[in-house]
C-alpha cells in the first residue's frame, strides 16, 4: 500500500477544524497518519502542492449511478449518447452518455473531480443484483447503495400493525440479503397506491388495502433505523415531490421523526477529528429543491425554499441535500412512479417516452427524459431554490451540494454549482440569462451569502460523509481516514471566487485525485484504475425475533415472481465487500 | 480569380468490412495535399486505417473567373460500404458516381452532395442545411432525427429520385424533402415543421404524431394514419414557396398527440 506526503498545500478539512492552513498531509500504507519516520519519508512519494488546494476525496451520499432505473435511461437514451463519447485509453475502457453515462465513464468522470466515493440513493431490493453488477463494474469509487423500503409490504403491514421491532428485524436481513447500505423512503405510502393508479397527498391518507400513512411509515422506518443504530439516517424523499406548494407537506414531514433519537451502533474504528463525527440528525432530506415549491398551481408557482429553511434552520435532527438544476439535459429516474408520470403529462405535447415500472412487493419506478431551459419560468424557479436551499440554511453542517443526478441536471455540473455558492456575482449573471421568475418568484436574488472554501468542503465531503456514517474513515484527513485526497488548482491567497469560469474549471478537473494513497487522477486524466469498496450494513437482531418475522415473510413471498432462494444478493457479486456491522456490541434488545 | 480544388477518389477495390469515412468532406480536405488527404484516418471496424489504402487520390487546381474558391470531391466508383460521406460538411460539392453507404450528408450544413445510385440508412440525418440529391433510391431514416430523439432535419434540402423506406423525414422541423418514387412507412413521423413531398405512394403511417410541417402524398396512401381530421379540399396548394399542382383533399392532424396539432396533410383527391 502507497506511502505519500502531500507538501505545503492550503489544506480544507472541516471536521478537523483545519480551515485553509499550510501543511503537509502524510498517508502511510494508504491511511492518514500524523507524520512519518524518516525511513517512511524516504520511501514516501512526495508531492508539491505549494498554492493549490487540499481537500478529503469528495463523497457524494447522493446519485443514480447504478441499476434498474439508472440502466433503463440509458436504453432509452440514444441521443444522450450519440454527441458524448468518451475514447478508451491504455487503462481505461471507452464511455458515452451525458446525462446517464455508462459505468466507466461514469467512474472517470467522478475522479476526474476530486471524488472517491459515491452512494447509489435508491436500490429497489428486487434489483439488487442488477444495481450490484453495475457497481461491481465501476471504476475508482468506492460504492454503496440505499435500499428503497418506504412502500414495501412487509414494512407497510409491520408498521401499520406497530410491529417495530419485527420491522427492524426485516430490515436487518434485508439489508444482509442485498447487501445494502441504508433505508431508502420514497413517497412514502403513495408508491403502493400508484399501482392502483393513484397516489396520496397527505401524511394521514391511509393508502390502499395496507391503510397505512406515511406519517406511520416515516416514522416507523427512522425509529427502525435508530434502534438498529445504522451509519445513514432514513433518506427520506418526501410525499407531493414536483408539485406546486409541497414545501408545506415537506415541512411536516421532517418535523414526524423529531422525537427519534439518533443512534449510530457500529462496530468500526473511528478516525481520528476533531469535531464529533457521529451524525445529529435522524432524517436526511433528498433532493429538498424538489420539495420545496411553493404556490397552489404552475401559475402562481414561485420557491418555497424560504419556509422551509426557515424550518430546517430550527430544527436538529435534519439535513438535506439540495438537488440543484444547474440547467441542460437531465433523465428523471426515480422510484416515484407517480411523479415521472405528472412530469410526463406537465411536458405539454403528449407521447414524450416515459418508462414506468411496479416492483412488486417492494416499490415502483418512473424514467422520463427532462430538459431544463434557462428560458423556462419553472425551470428557472427550481434552478433558485436549488441554490437557495444551501444558501438559507445557516448551518453548513445540515446542507449537502447534490444535483440528485441525473435528475436535476448532471453531477459534472457541481463545478457550476459551487460557482453559484461561492459568488453572488455568478448567481447575478444566471440570473440576468434566465426567464425573470428566476429572482422574481424567489428570494435569491436578495441572498448576500457567499460561500468559502471551506464551507463547500462541508457540502461537497465532510458533512455528506458524517451525514451517511461515512466519517469513520471519509470526509476528512485525520489519523486513520482514508487516504483519499483531492489537490484543486486554486491558490487561497490569490483566488477570485467571482471568476466563475476559474473556479468550474479547478473544480471540474482536479489537479490530482488521490485514493488510499495513490494517485488516480492527475489533471482530469485517469491514470491508475483502482478497484472500489462495496459497503453494506449486517445489522444484528434477536435471534427469535428473527425467526417470528422469516414466517411472515416466507408467509407472504408467495406473492413474488421469484423463488425464496434467489432472492438474496450472493456473495459473489461484490468484488471488495465491506460489511459494517450493526448493532453488534449490545446485541439484541 | 478563385481556386477550386478537385479531389478524386478513385476506390481501390472492394472492401469487406465497411468503414467509417466522415474525413470524406470539402472542409477536411480543404488545403490538403494528396498525401495530406491519403493518410487521413478512418475505421475499419476496431482498426484505425487511412484513407489511402481505399482510394488512389489525386487532386488538380483549377482556376475559375468567378464564384468563392471551393473543394469539388468526386467518389468515381462505388462507394456503397463508405460510412458517413459528407458528414457535418458546410461547403463545397461531393459527387459520386455509384452509391453510397449509410449516413451519407448526416448533420450536413451546407453544400451540395450527390449520388448517383443509391444512399444508406440515415442519409441526411439532422441536416441543417445544404442540398443532397440521391439518384436512385435512399434507406431508411433519410432526412430523420437520430434514434431516440425528434430533433430532426432544420433546413436543406433532400432530393430522391428513386424510392424512399422508413421513417423519411422523421423528427423533421423544417428544410424540403422531395421523393421522386414511393416511401414505405412512417414518413414524417413526429413532424413538426418543413415540406415532404412524395411522388408515388406510401404504405402506412404518413404522419403519425405530427405538430406541425406539411406532407403532400401524389400516389396512394395504403393505410391512412387514424389521428387526421378531413379540412377541405385545395387546389394547386402553394406550401412556403412551392407550388403544387393538382385537386388535393387537405387534413389535419395528428389529433393522437395534440388537441390542436398544425400539421397538414394534402392527399390527391383521385386517389382517395
Amino acid at each position: 500500500m502507497p506511502t505519500m506526503v502531500i507538501k505545503n498545500g492550503h489544506v480544507f478539512d472541516p471536521l478537523n477544524e483545519i480551515d485553509g492552513e499550510v501543511m503537509d498531509v502524510f498517508i502511510k500504507d494508504g491511511k492518514v497518519v500524523e507524520d512519518l519516520t524518516r525511513a517512511d519519508l524516504a520511501r514516501a512519494k512526495a508531492i508539491d502542492a505549494r498554492g493549490k488546494t487540499v481537500m478529503p476525496g469528495g463523497v457524494d451520499s447522493h446519485a443514480h449511478v447504478a441499476g434498474a432505473k439508472v440502466n433503463a435511461g440509458r436504453l432509452m437514451r440514444p441521443e444522450d449518447h450519440i454527441g458524448s463519447v468518451r475514447q478508451r485509453t491504455e487503462i481505461t475502457h471507452s464511455g458515452s452518455g451525458y446525462t446517464v453515462p455508462t459505468v466507466y465513464k461514469q467512474g472517470y468522470d467522478y475522479s476526474a473531480m476530486g471524488y472517491t466515493t459515491v452512494f447509489e440513493a435508491a436500490m429497489p431490493p428486487l434489483e439488487a443484483r442488477h444495481t450490484h453488477e453495475e457497481m461491481r463494474s465501476t471504476p475508482m469509487l468506492d460504492m454503496g447503495a440505499y435500499l428503497v423500503l418506504g412502500n414495501n409490504w412487509f414494512l407497510m403491514r409491520y408498521l401499520h400493525e406497530g410491529e417495530v421491532e419485527k420491522a427492524a428485524a426485516y430490515v436487518a436481513w434485508m439489508m444482509k440479503a442485498h447487501k445494502a447500505y441504508g433505508i431508502k423512503c420514497v413517497n412514502p405510502a403513495g408508491v403502493e397506491n400508484w399501482g392502483w393508479g393513484r397516489n396520496v397527498h397527505s401524511l394521514d391518507e391511509p393508502n390502499i388495502h395496507f391503510e397505512v400513512t406515511a406519517r406511520e411509515v416515516i416514522h416507523g422506518l427512522a425509529e427502525v433505523n435508530e434502534r438498529l443504530g445504522m451509519p445513514i439516517s432514513l433518506h427520506l424523499h418526501a410525499n407531493n415531490l414536483g408539485h406546486p406548494g409541497n414545501a408545506e407537506i415537506t415541512k411536516e414531514s421532517l418535523e414526524v421523526p423529531s422525537d427519534v433519537v439518533p443512534s449510530q451502533k457500529m462496530g468500526v474504528e473511528w478516525a481520528e477529528t476533531k469535531l464529533d463525527p457521529h451524525r445529529a440528525q435522524s432524517v436526511y432530506l433528498a433532493h429538498a429543491q424538489f420539495n420545496a415549491f411553493g404556490g397552489t398551481s404552475w401559475r402562481d408557482f414561485e420557491s418555497g425554499a424560504a419556509g422551509l429553511a426557515r424550518y430546517v434552520n430550527k430544527a436538529d435532527h435534519v439535513v438535506i441535500d439540495n438537488g440543484a438544476v444547474p440547467f441542460g439535459p437531465a433523465t428523471c429516474m426515480t422510484g416515484d412512479g407517480p411523479s415521472i408520470h405528472d412530469l410526463y403529462v406537465l411536458a405539454g405535447i403528449g407521447g414524450q417516452k416515459w418508462s414506468n415500472t411496479d416492483v412488486e412487493l417492494e416499490c415502483g419506478s418512473g424514467v422520463i427524459p427532462f430538459t431544463y431551459l434557462k428560458g423556462n419560468p419553472i425551470s428557472a424557479v427550481q434552478w433558485a431554490i436549488g441554490l437557495e436551499m444551501l444558501l438559507l440554511v445557516e448551518d453548513p453542517w445540515k446542507t449537502i451540494m447534490t444535483t440528485d443526478h441525473p435528475n436535476g441536471g448532471v453531477f459534472t455540473k457541481y463545478p457550476q454549482v459551487i460557482a453559484w455558492l461561492m459568488s453572488r456575482r455568478a448567481r447575478d449573471a444566471t440570473a440576468a440569462e434566465c426567464h425573470k421568475w428566476g429572482y422574481d418568484r424567489s428570494s435569491l436574488g436578495g441572498v448576500e451569502r457567499e460561500m468559502t472554501l471551506f464551507e463547500i468542503a462541508i457540502l461537497t465531503r465532510a458533512n455528506t460523509a458524517r451525514t451517511i456514517g461515512m466519517a469513520y474513515r471519509k470526509g476528512h484527513l485525520g489519523e486513520g481516514a482514508d487516504g483519499d485526497v483531492a489537490v484543486y488548482d486554486i491558490d487561497p491567497e490569490n483566488f477570485n471566487p467571482a471568476d466563475s469560469d476559474e473556479v468550474i474549471r479547478a473544480f471540474s478537473r482536479a489537479d490530482l485525485t488521490i485514493k488510499d494513497g495513490m494517485v488516480v487522477a492527475r489533471q482530469g486524466e485517469v491514470v491508475a484504475i483502482p478497484e472500489g469498496r462495496r459497503y453494506y450494513c449486517k445489522p444484528e437482531v434477536d435471534e427469535g425475533l428473527a425467526k417470528d418475522m422469516m414466517a411472515d415473510v416466507r408467509e407472504w413471498f408467495k406473492y413474488y415472481t421469484i423463488g425464496f432462494a434467489n432472492y438474496p444478493v450472493p456473495d459473489k457479486y461484490l468484488r471488495k465487500p465491506e460489511a459494517i456491522v450493526v448493532n453488534g456490541a449490545e446485541g439484541g434488545w | 480569380m478563385v481556386l477550386t480544388r478537385k479531389v478524386r477518389l478513385s476506390p481501390k477495390g472492394e472492401i469487406e468490412i465497411m468503414i467509417e469515412a466522415e474525413s470524406i468532406s470539402p472542409d477536411t480536405f480543404a488545403g490538403k495535399s494528396e498525401m495530406e488527404i491519403g493518410r487521413l484516418a478512418v475505421w475499419q471496424g476496431p482498426r484505425e486505417a487511412q484513407l489511402l489504402e481505399f482510394f488512389e487520390i489525386d487532386v488538380t487546381e483549377e482556376e475559375t473567373g468567378d464564384g468563392v474558391s471551393a473543394v469539388d470531391i468526386l467518389i468515381d466508383g462505388d462507394a456503397s460500404r463508405v460510412k458517413r460521406i459528407g458528414q457535418r460538411m458546410t461547403s463545397g460539392r461531393i459527387e459520386i458516381l455509384g452509391s453510397a453507404g449509410m449516413h451519407l450528408g448526416s448533420e450536413m450544413a451546407g453544400g451540395e452532395i450527390r449520388v448517383r445510385g443509391n444512399a444508406g440508412p440515415w442519409a441526411g440525418m439532422n441536416m441543417t442545411g445544404g442540398l443532397l440529391e440521391v439518384g436512385g433510391d435512399a434507406g431508411d431514416h433519410a432526412g430523420s432525427a437520430y434514434r431516440g430523439s425528434w430533433r430532426g432535419m432544420t433546413g436543406g434540402k433532400i432530393l430522391i429520385h428513386g424510392n424512399a423506406r422508413s421513417q423519411l423525414g422523421g423528427g423533421m422541423a423544417g428544410g424540403e424533402i422531395v421523393v421522386g418514387g414511393s416511401v414505405e412507412n412512417f414518413c414524417g413521423i413526429r413532424q413538426n415543421g418543413g415540406l415532404i413531398v412524395v411522388g408515388k405512394d406510401a404504405v402506412r403511417g404518413v404522419g403519425a404524431e405530427m405538430v406541425g410541417g406539411s406532407i403532400v402524398v401524389l400516389g396512394r396512401i395504403h393505410q391512412f394514419t387514424p389521428g387526421f381530421g378531413a379540412a377541405g379540399s385545395e387546389v394547386d396548394p402553394t406550401i412556403g414557396d412551392r407550388k403544387i399542382e393538382g385537386r388535393f383533399a387537405k387534413f389535419t392532424g395528428d389529433y393522437a398527440i395534440s388537441k390542436s396539432p398544425k400539421g397538414v396533410l394534402y392527399a390527391r383527391e383521385a386517389m382517395i
